[in-house]
């Protein structure tokens, strides 16, 4: 497309767009903090600003932007990119390379990586440019679905450690993709699946020819030796059908016997194989009715309805698998002699281990030397990153941001946190009973009325006229042979999962909308669930004039609060960016920090450091209580030991919260918060949204919140939603787990469900979807019952024949169709 | 009409043909992923230049 490449798109951050859209991020659209809006082109984080640099250098930005552009959908901000700049040393060992890179060609490797973040078309297009930015590299190829790059490289040239930290660079951080096992078998899966599908396809469409010509000599005559021909030709058509892809029913109704239960599978199998058996039979005694085309054309529609239900829920990741990747395989350990690269089983308690910078934590245990700051977003979905020093304890998955520590090893793999959450959801995931899906419930009175019907009709005939009974009896069981039955849920189930997922809630079971239908307790996460998971200025006390002072002070600290001040004062700042200097700041670590700003000694912290050194007016200590009663972070603004202003910091509850509370609430589900946050904070924004203080629970550990959802699973279904891996195990234990935008990958993979716009709401629409989806379920097995009603009183009568079969069995199976396209709720 | 017997033989002689290609290309992993290649229709053929 030359014309479009002559007339370069503006990505952007170019000047034109800048004036009109100052607040977006010229990388990837959210909006701007004050504090980084100095610079022309204005990027939202460092790591916008680091992916933006890195394409450009490469001469990637145009393109990309006009990817991004031309497919993004509606005027959702994509994900915002975060580089981590880990090292990924360990991807060069002779361990990880033995196990995860293959030879390609004679000269060339390749390589498997899951990539974090990959979720649309510009990120195919940048993981796909991968061999212009790095030497060595062949070729780079995508699977969106799964996301999972296959690099071919060359390895006398480039390491597997580049790849990684160039596609880290691009945004996306690398995990060593594990469970190859486990997906070389899910492949294996579909593409039997497919060629299932294609065989019987052929064959279905063959055999409908040849019975065409079966139906016009039935009303126009045939010459005997044609007929015959005719019906030997389908028969040797629709044995390979039945016997290979239709093998499928048949042991799926033979498993489902012997495992005592009823499936779907068994009314269909005992259809086929009436039909296949009688029909073979009156084919080599030459008379009778033959109901081949039948039987050929069940067995494709039916297939091809499983393998669409499949399909729209394939992105399933495995949860446990990707927790496990969290945590590095090796670990840099001290000795005398100094550092030595050892893989993790050889830890012991009391080792020392070092972890450099940009390295992620490999053991639980505590700081001997040094002092960082950690990214826990990992392991919490928390944003800000929490400062470590000597004696503090930390967990193997979260990241080193800044500086060297030595940490002595208290656990390591199985043992760590991380380690016996895998564990958690892996255990929970297993034991979650399965339900016995509406249509396999109704499979077994169904083959039950069947067969009591075909006996009575075999017995009627007898006595009538015994030359028809077994004929009838075969055609009754064929007629009612549930092909539409078999196909409403797996159709209903697609289209309302489908749909959802172009709404922004991706649905991983086909059984979760069916387990949606009761409702029970719903569960809220509180932390980036139900609030919005960010540090924001709620409250403000004191002249407007001391704002100015706060910033100029507050401009030389990155504390998370000094980012609040910069966020909700950003009209200050743009209008005397500069005005006010500001002399000597010094932080006190947590406590805060002081400085001189126009001749005035300046002080800005916690109250307990701000009032060592400054007398409080009267309403101060009131005002600071009733911050902390509702669980905000007061801080303190004392000018030369007076203090003068006070601000109150939080984490805002979400716009959308209290109106989808509502609808949860008027759908009867009963609605509690599971935190792991202080009871009083929990306590407060129940009372912002409306949930009664025995249903707030604060102070809940991730195992403390399995409890809880395991205990109230006896009294009915469960749904958790969270977003932390703190929340994974519990995402697992519920009748349906719910992972809401931004949250950990690790608890997304764990749940069943995950949305990917932010807010409360799609988990609302959801629920009303669930139901929509419930009753096109319902109406699809209605409609199907009536027509097999119809086909039986027509075959036990005796006045069905092969090609009224042929026409009512599309004819119900086209209307579930529809029926399960129409079907209402919000897309 | 007795060329009936001939031809419905060949006939489906070319359908196996088709489904044994068919079968081929899956197994080959042309059907493995579905959703990327929509996606890389949109992009522009800027390596060739």
């Amino acid at each position: 497309m030359s014309p479009e490449l002559a007339t370069p798109v503006a990505p952007p951050g170019a000047p034109a767009r800048r004036a009109v859209e100052a607040l977006a991020c010229a990388h990837c659209g959210a909006t701007v903090p004050p504090a980084r809006r100095s610079e022309a082109p204005a990027y939202c984080c460092s790591g916008c600003e680091a992916v933006a640099a890195i394409l450009r250098a490469q001469g990637l930005d145009a393109s990309y932007y006009h990817v991004l552009e031309r497919t993004r959908a509606g005027d959702a901000p994509a994900v915002p990119a975060r580089p981590t700049e880990r090292t990924y040393a360990e991807l060069d060992e002779p361990a990880f390379q033995a196990q995860h890179v293959k030879p390609a060609t004679d000269a060339l490797a390749r390589v498997e990586l899951y990539l974090e973040g990959v979720h649309c078309a510009a990120c195919v297009w940048l993981v796909e440019r991968l061999p212009r930015v790095l030497p060595g590299v062949a070729g780079s190829r995508l699977d969106l679905g799964r996301q999972i790059a296959t690099v071919t490289f060359d390895p006398a040239v480039v390491r597997p450690s580049q790849l990684a930290r160039a596609l880290d660079g691009f945004g996306y951080p690398v995990h060593p993709s594990r469970g190859a096992v486990a997906r070389d078998a899910r492949r294996r899966e579909d593409r039997a699946a497919l060629s299932r599908i294609a065989f019987a396809g052929a064959i279905a469409g063959n055999v409908m020819l040849l019975s065409f010509a079966l139906y016009g000599g039935a009303f126009a005559g045939m010459e005997a030796r044609f007929e015959a021909f005719f019906r030997w030709g389908c028969l040797l058509l629709t044995v390979p059908s039945y016997l290979g892809p239709g093998r499928v029913f048949l042991r799926g109704a033979l498993g489902a016997l012997r495992a005592g239960g009823v499936h779907m599978d068994l009314p269909i199998a005992i259809g086929l194989t009436a039909g296949m058996v009688g029909g073979a039979w009156n084919t080599i005694a030459g008379a009778g009715e033959v109901y081949f085309d039948a039987v050929a054309v069940l067995i494709f529609l039916l297939l091809a309805g499983r393998w669409l239900e499949r399909r729209a829920h394939r992105r399933a990741s495995d949860a446990a698998e990707l927790l496990a990747a969290l945590a590095p395989t090796t670990a840099r350990r001290l000795d005398g002699a100094g550092v030595r690269e050892v893989s993790i089983e050889t830890l012991r308690a009391d080792d020392l281990v070092e972890v450099r910078a940009g390295d992620p934590l490999p053991v639980d245990g505590v700081v001997e030397t040094g002092a960082s700051s950690l990214d826990l977003s990992l392991l919490t979905g928390e944003s800000a990153p929490r400062t470590v020093g000597p004696g503090e304890r930390v967990h193997a998955g979260t990241l080193n941001l800044t500086a060297r520590l030595v940490v002595r090893v208290t656990e390591a793999g199985e043992d760590t946190r991380v380690g016996k959450l895998a564990r958690l959801v892996e255990e929970h995931a297993r034991r979650r009973a399965p339900i016995v899906r509406l249509a396999d419930r109704l499979a077994g009175r169904f083959v039950l009325v069947v067969l009591l019907v075909a006996l009575v009709t075999v017995v009627a005939w007898a006595l009538l006229d015994p030359a028809r009974a077994i004929d009838n009896a075969v055609a009754l069981l064929i007629v009612t042979c549930p092909c539409a039955l078999g196909l409403a849920t797996p159709l209903a189930v697609s289209v309302a999962v489908g749909r959802s997922a172009r709404a922004g809630v991706v649905v991983k079971g086909g059984d979760v909308l069916e387990r949606l239908a009761r409702p029970g307790r719903l569960w809220l996460d509180k932390t980036g669930t139900l609030t919005e998971g960010k540090t924001r200025l709620l409250d403000w006390t004191g002249p407007d004039a001391l704002r100015r002072d706060v910033l100029a002070l507050e401009a030389h600290s990155a504390h998370p609060l000094a980012r609040g001040f910069q966020d909700a004062w950003f009209d200050e700042l743009a209008a005397a960016p500069q005005a006010t200097a500001c002399d000597g700041a010094v932080t006190r670590g947590e406590a805060g920090l002081e400085g001189a700003v126009a001749g005035r000694r300046l002080r800005i912290g916690s109250p307990a450091w701000v009032l060592e050194a400054s007398r409080a007016p009267a309403w101060a200590g009131p005002w600071v209580d009733r911050q902390l009663l509702q669980g905000r972070t007061p801080v303190l603004v004392a000018q030369d030991g007076l203090v003068v202003g006070a601000a109150a910091f939080g984490d805002r509850v979400r716009a959308d919260a209290v109106e989808a509370l509502a609808r949860l609430r008027a759908r009867g589900w009963r609605v509690g918060i599971l935190s792991g946050d202080h009871p009083d904070v929990v306590l407060s924004v129940g009372r912002q949204v409306g949930v009664p203080p025995q249903d707030c629970l604060g102070g809940s550990t991730p195992e403390a919140k399995v409890e809880r959802v395991t205990h109230d699973l006896l009294g009915g279904p469960v749904v958790m939603v969270g977003d932390g891996v703190n929340d994974a195990a519990a995402l697992a234990a519920a009748t349906v787990g719910i992972g809401v935008h931004g949250g950990a990958e690790a608890a997304l993979g764990a749940a069943d469900v995950f949305v990917t716009r932010p807010g409360l709401a799609p988990v609302a629409d959801l629920l009303d979807r669930a139901d929509a989806a419930l009753a096109t379920i319902r109406r699809n097995l209605a409609l199907s019952l009536a027509y097999n009603l119809v086909g039986a009183t027509l075959a036990v009568t005796g006045m069905i024949t092969p090609w009224i079969a042929a026409i009512l069995m599309p004819l119900s199976s086209l209307t579930v169709i529809f029926s399960s396209m129409r079907q209402g709720g919000r897309s | 009409m007795n060329v009936i017997f001939v031809m419905l033989p060949l006939a489906l002689a070319l359908a196996g043909l088709f489904v044994f290609l068919c079968l081929r290309a899956i197994n080959a992993g042309q059907y493995d992923d579905l959703d990327t290649p929509a996606l890389r229709a949109v992009f522009d053929d800027d390596e060739a230049a």
